[in-house]
């Protein structure tokens, strides 16, 4: 079947295609060149704006935290309802949304992927089985490493670099992952130690390594593995005041090696004014401008109820005081890792979350290369994924942006540059923030742009001058080829792949893994690892596999 | 006289007969019998001998019927009920998903069949949160191990041997562990160590572990206690054990919610978890809450990622409605209100553990006796035995594959349940 997409403004920043009319073709679920025959189904998209599918690359979706913080809610599910209707199925929830409304809603916002960040190792096998569970859009994970025992003793006793490319290769294939994210490095394991502060350059409980060197060694992995998305970094010290200089110092520790620093705004804080607290994002956006082998995404806060779910136990413990509702979770996860679930109302009132919403956005504008800024609110940490839209209207509307900020608590407004800068982002600019630029960076090259041979993964907007109102709402999606959403409303549940790479390595290390595993920990290795033909049974799990950069491969 | 079947080994087998999910057994397959060889507690050895393979048809008001009529009489009654109850949910992950699909199609109320000590722990959790910690972590880190108000044990055989009693941990020689007891009436044998180390026990009523611990909590902070005896416990002992609890550097607390019986047994759980809490105010602390038997975690945490709510949910208004006093599934039958059940218990072949007027489906293992024959049966394999499936550990985290062992005719859960959906919503139109 050929379908003709006709006469859309096309905005494809991978091919440099700026709002040029255009024609596109779909077969078999995928782009193709104009093969001169007469198509099947034409849509007239006359006047309509035209994009690739959205792909969210930080969302914590799916997985042990994510299902812990739903369960520890009922409220926010209470509150939050669609019924089932016309076959598709029920869900709850905002921040939390149930596994079908959360694909259900990213697809109403053209969004065709999200990748959950934080999957911890011996979680995988159930993250996958409830990702399965999210219908229309593609999925994908980040395995969480550098806080895990084996590593920690790989690091300490000096091991050969490669050996440690091997253990997080095999890693890779063992959860199915499509990414490494390290999560407060050494600090999950030193909260264990009972340590409640960790700096870069302090050396962690027992094993004596200091994050710095921890972040070093896996993004020295991950880039000689030719994983294609750099070691996604969750920094030390998360909310801390001040934190901008460990921010800066952890750009500079890995020697130019490709580094993506996920939720900045958490980390691009100052300790200056009389409330010790201040935006430190013009020295941080000034680093990122300044290093080209560091890409980040931004975490952006919008304001009202949440739940803050995280790996990091250390930062999420500290937080306790601030839960709203008053209740909260830590564990300690099976020697690799931790969760803490820390609910979470921000208010525009309040000086501190008035002045992160600030510094988010200073972010946004003062970050120049649009390819290595990724539009993010860390769902559900800054606030739910819904918000995009939202915060698409800030981006590219300066004078709704100061509007909003003259809501805001006035100390905050005055204490932040935001109301100076007159930058707005163009759609092709937000189509390399949202589309083009995730697809990238991780790897995905037939993903986030509109040329010929990618899935037909696309997005149709009506243009209005109101951002917020134009994005919320496409007229048409597509998922690889079949239309999915019509006026922002499923009209079809389609189920998209599992996004996962597979480097090159030697399976020799899984003989000194067997046995730390039967002598330390509490499952067997063959039953931590599992397939594709596993999952695939009872589950509709199917593996979208990348390859790796040309040159990798431990 | 059959021909002598050789038997076939099978190693790194996974047991589905506790929420442990020990996955390092070793069995012997033979003839459609499976006999535990190695790493088989008494209910591992027990459970295994008894999954027959026995070739059991579905029933229709106690005559055999094909598992089309089955489910196409299952579906009629389901789609004909007021207030249908989906209940018991002793399966595999794949049956628990297909299990909310069904309730959340036909407006049933679905719940598992351990809830009433799984919400113990789920009512405590969101009042307040609470910190927890999993198997490896104890093996590696717990020197101090607080056993409140069960033996552990009865129901999961294999904890002090397997996450205890080990030889080493990742930090050097397993630490010296300090095992005491809080509870009465405790068989405390397998917390000895292998030296023969006796534990403390601090002898004090079960039922009323939330004084306990809020006295314990009360002292660990510095404030005095006027009674002598908090439940039977001594207030020296708590005293003494308050003390402990700062010198440790990772203590845990383990409890059993089903050993939590009465009406505090919630207020136990919660009483321990602020514990727990305040104690990591100082030094590092975690609750261990044992259970996840019939993998009840798992339909739990199904439930949850799929509704928002962990069981004991109903559809019957058109949206899903969590109540955890209204939709527990013995209440409902007790009460009458559902009119309608179908029970699911794959893993065992037991008798039902409730009685009603209403009509009852059971999709559940073969071999299983009833007080009442039910209006329908559909016996199915057993996951573990019959087929591959998944499970959820005790601690909330690991999930474990399940392993075929034998061929089997029998069809899963699953399969089942989506087939009974299929004919429940024939009847009840667009939804």
């Amino acid at each position: 079947m050929l379908t003709k997409l006709s006469g859309g403004r096309v905005y494809d920043p991978a091919h440099g295609v700026d709002g040029e009319v255009r024609d596109l073709f779909v077969k078999d679920g995928r782009l193709v060149a104009d093969p001169g025959t007469k198509p099947d189904k034409v849509f007239d998209l006359s006047g309509k704006v035209v994009m690739a599918g959205g792909l969210d690359i930080h969302s914590h979706v799916a997985g042990g935290k994510v299902n812990i913080a739903r369960a520890l809610l009922p409220e926010e599910h209470r509150e939050n309802q669609r019924v089932r209707e016309n076959g598709r199925r029920a869900g709850t929830g905002t921040a939390t949304a149930t596994c079908f409304l959360t694909g259900y809603r990213y697809a109403e916002m053209g969004y065709t992927a999200a990748f959950e960040p934080a999957m911890v190792p011996v979680n995988a096998r159930q993250n996958h089985i409830e990702m399965c569970d999210i219908p229309i859009i593609d999925k994908g994970a980040y395995v969480m490493l550098g806080n895990d025992d084996y590593f920690l003793r790989l690091l300490a006793s000096k091991a050969d670099p490669k050996r440690i490319a091997d253990y997080v290769a095999w890693t890779l294939h063992a959860t199915q992952a499509l990414a490494v994210k390290v999560v407060n490095a050494g600090g999950i394991s030193a909260f264990k130690f009972n340590g409640r502060k960790l700096d870069l350059d302090e050396a962690g409980p027992h094993y004596r390594v200091t994050p710095r060197q921890i972040l070093h060694t896996l993004a020295r992995a991950v880039h000689d593995l030719g994983v294609p998305h750099p070691l996604h970094v969750h920094g030390c010290n998360l909310g801390l005041p001040g934190n901008f200089e460990t921010t800066l110092k952890t750009m500079a520790g890995v020697e130019g090696l490709p580094l993506h620093l996920t939720h900045v705004q958490f980390h691009a804080y100052g300790a200056e004014g009389d409330r010790k607290f201040s935006s430190a994002a013009a020295q941080v956006a000034e680093a990122v401008n300044r290093n080209k082998n560091i890409s980040m995404d931004v975490g952006q806060i919008m304001f009202g109820q949440t739940v803050t779910a995280s790996g990091d136990t250390m930062a999420q413990h500290r937080n306790r005081r601030h839960a709203n509702p008053n209740k909260w979770v830590c564990m300690d996860i099976e020697c690799e890792a931790g969760c803490g679930l820390v609910p979470f109302r921000y208010r525009d009132k309040n000086f501190v979350n008035a002045l992160q919403w600030a510094i988010g956005l200073e972010l946004f504008l003062m970050v120049e290369d649009p390819w290595r800024i990724f539009l993010t609110t860390d769902h559900p940490n800054g606030a739910p994924f819904t918000s995009y839209p939202h915060l698409i209207r800030l981006l590219m509307d300066r004078a709704f942006r100061n509007e909003m900020l003259g809501t805001i608590h006035k100390d905050a407004a005055r204490a932040s540059a935001l109301g100076a800068i007159g930058r707005e982002y163009s759609l092709y600019e937000i189509a390399i923030l949202t589309r083009a630029g995730p697809a990238r960076t991780l790897g995905l090259t037939d993903r986030g742009h509109l040329g010929a041979g990618a899935a037909a993964d696309i997005a149709v907007y009506t243009e209005y001058a109101d951002k917020e109102r134009m994005f919320a709402k496409p007229d048409l999606v597509f998922k690889d080829g079949e239309l999915v959403v019509r006026d922002g409303h499923v009209v079809a549940e389609t189920w998209g792949g599992t996004h996962v790479v597979r480097p090159e390595y030697d399976r020799a290390v899984e003989k000194d893994l067997r046995g730390y595993f039967d002598r330390y920990l509490a499952m067997r290795m063959d039953h931590f690892a599992f397939s594709e033909a596993e999952l695939a049974d009872q589950n509709r799990f199917r593996a979208l596999v990348h390859g790796t950069r040309e040159g990798g491969g431990s | 006289m059959a021909k002598a079947e050789t038997p076939e080994r099978r190693d790194s087998v996974t047991c589905p007969y506790c929420g442990l999910y020990c996955d390092d057994l070793s069995v012997e397959v033979a003839g459609g019998r499976v006999a535990v060889t190695a790493k088989g507690c008494a209910i591992a050895t027990d459970s295994f001998a008894r999954a027959t393979a026995s070739a059991a048809a579905p029933r229709i008001a106690g005559r055999d019927a094909s598992l089309e009529a089955a489910c196409a009489r299952a579906g009629e009654i389901l789609g004909g009920a007021r207030m249908p109850l989906v209940a018991g949910l002793a399966c595999d992950l794949a049956g628990a998903k297909a299990a909310v699909s069904l309730a959340e199609r036909i407006g049933a109320a679905v719940d598992h069949a351990g809830s009433d000590a799984m919400f113990r722990n789920v009512l405590a959790m969101q009042d307040k949160g609470w910190m927890t910690t999993t198997f490896a972590e104890v093996k590696n880190r717990a020197d101090l191990v607080m056993v409140a108000g069960t033996d552990v044990v009865s129901r999961f055989p294999r904890f002090f041997e397997r996450f205890v009693w080990t030889q080493d941990s990742l930090f050097g020689p397993a630490p010296a562990r300090e095992i005491v007891y809080l509870g009465s009436g405790l068989d405390t044998k397998a917390g000895a160590a292998g030296g023969g180390r006796k534990p403390e026990v601090i002898a004090c009523d079960t039922t009323r572990l939330g004084e306990v611990f809020r006295a314990l909590r009360a002292l660990y902070r510095g404030v005095p206690l006027q009674a002598d005896r908090v439940a039977g416990a001594p207030k020296a002992a708590l005293a003494a054990l308050a003390e402990k609890i700062r010198g440790a550097r990772y203590g845990i607390v383990v409890w059993s919610a089903a050993d939590m019986e009465g009406p505090e047994g919630e207020l136990g759980v919660e009483a321990i978890c602020d514990l727990v809490t305040e104690a990591n105010e100082t030094t590092r602390f975690a609750g261990v809450p044992l259970g996840g038997n019939d993998n009840g975690l798992g339909a739990a945490q199904v439930c949850t990622w799929q509704e928002g709510f962990p069981l004991r949910t109903s559809f019957a208004h058109g949206h899903a409605e969590y109540d955890p006093h209204l939709y527990s599934w013995r209440r409902m039958i007790e009460s009458g209100d559902a009119d309608a059940v179908l029970w699911v218990s794959a893993f065992r072949a037991v008798a039902l553990p409730f009685e009603t007027a209403a009509p009852v489906i059971v999709v559940g293992a073969p071999g299983a006796s009833f007080a009442r024959e039910p209006e329908v049966f559909v016996p199915v394999g057993t996951p573990g035995v019959d087929h591959a499936g998944h499970v959820i550990r005790s601690d909330a985290v690991a999930s474990l594959p399940l392993h075929k062992l034998r061929d089997s005719d029998l069809p899963r859960v699953a399969e089942v349940l989506r087939r009974i959906e299929a004919e429940a919503a024939s009847r009840l139109g667009d939804r």
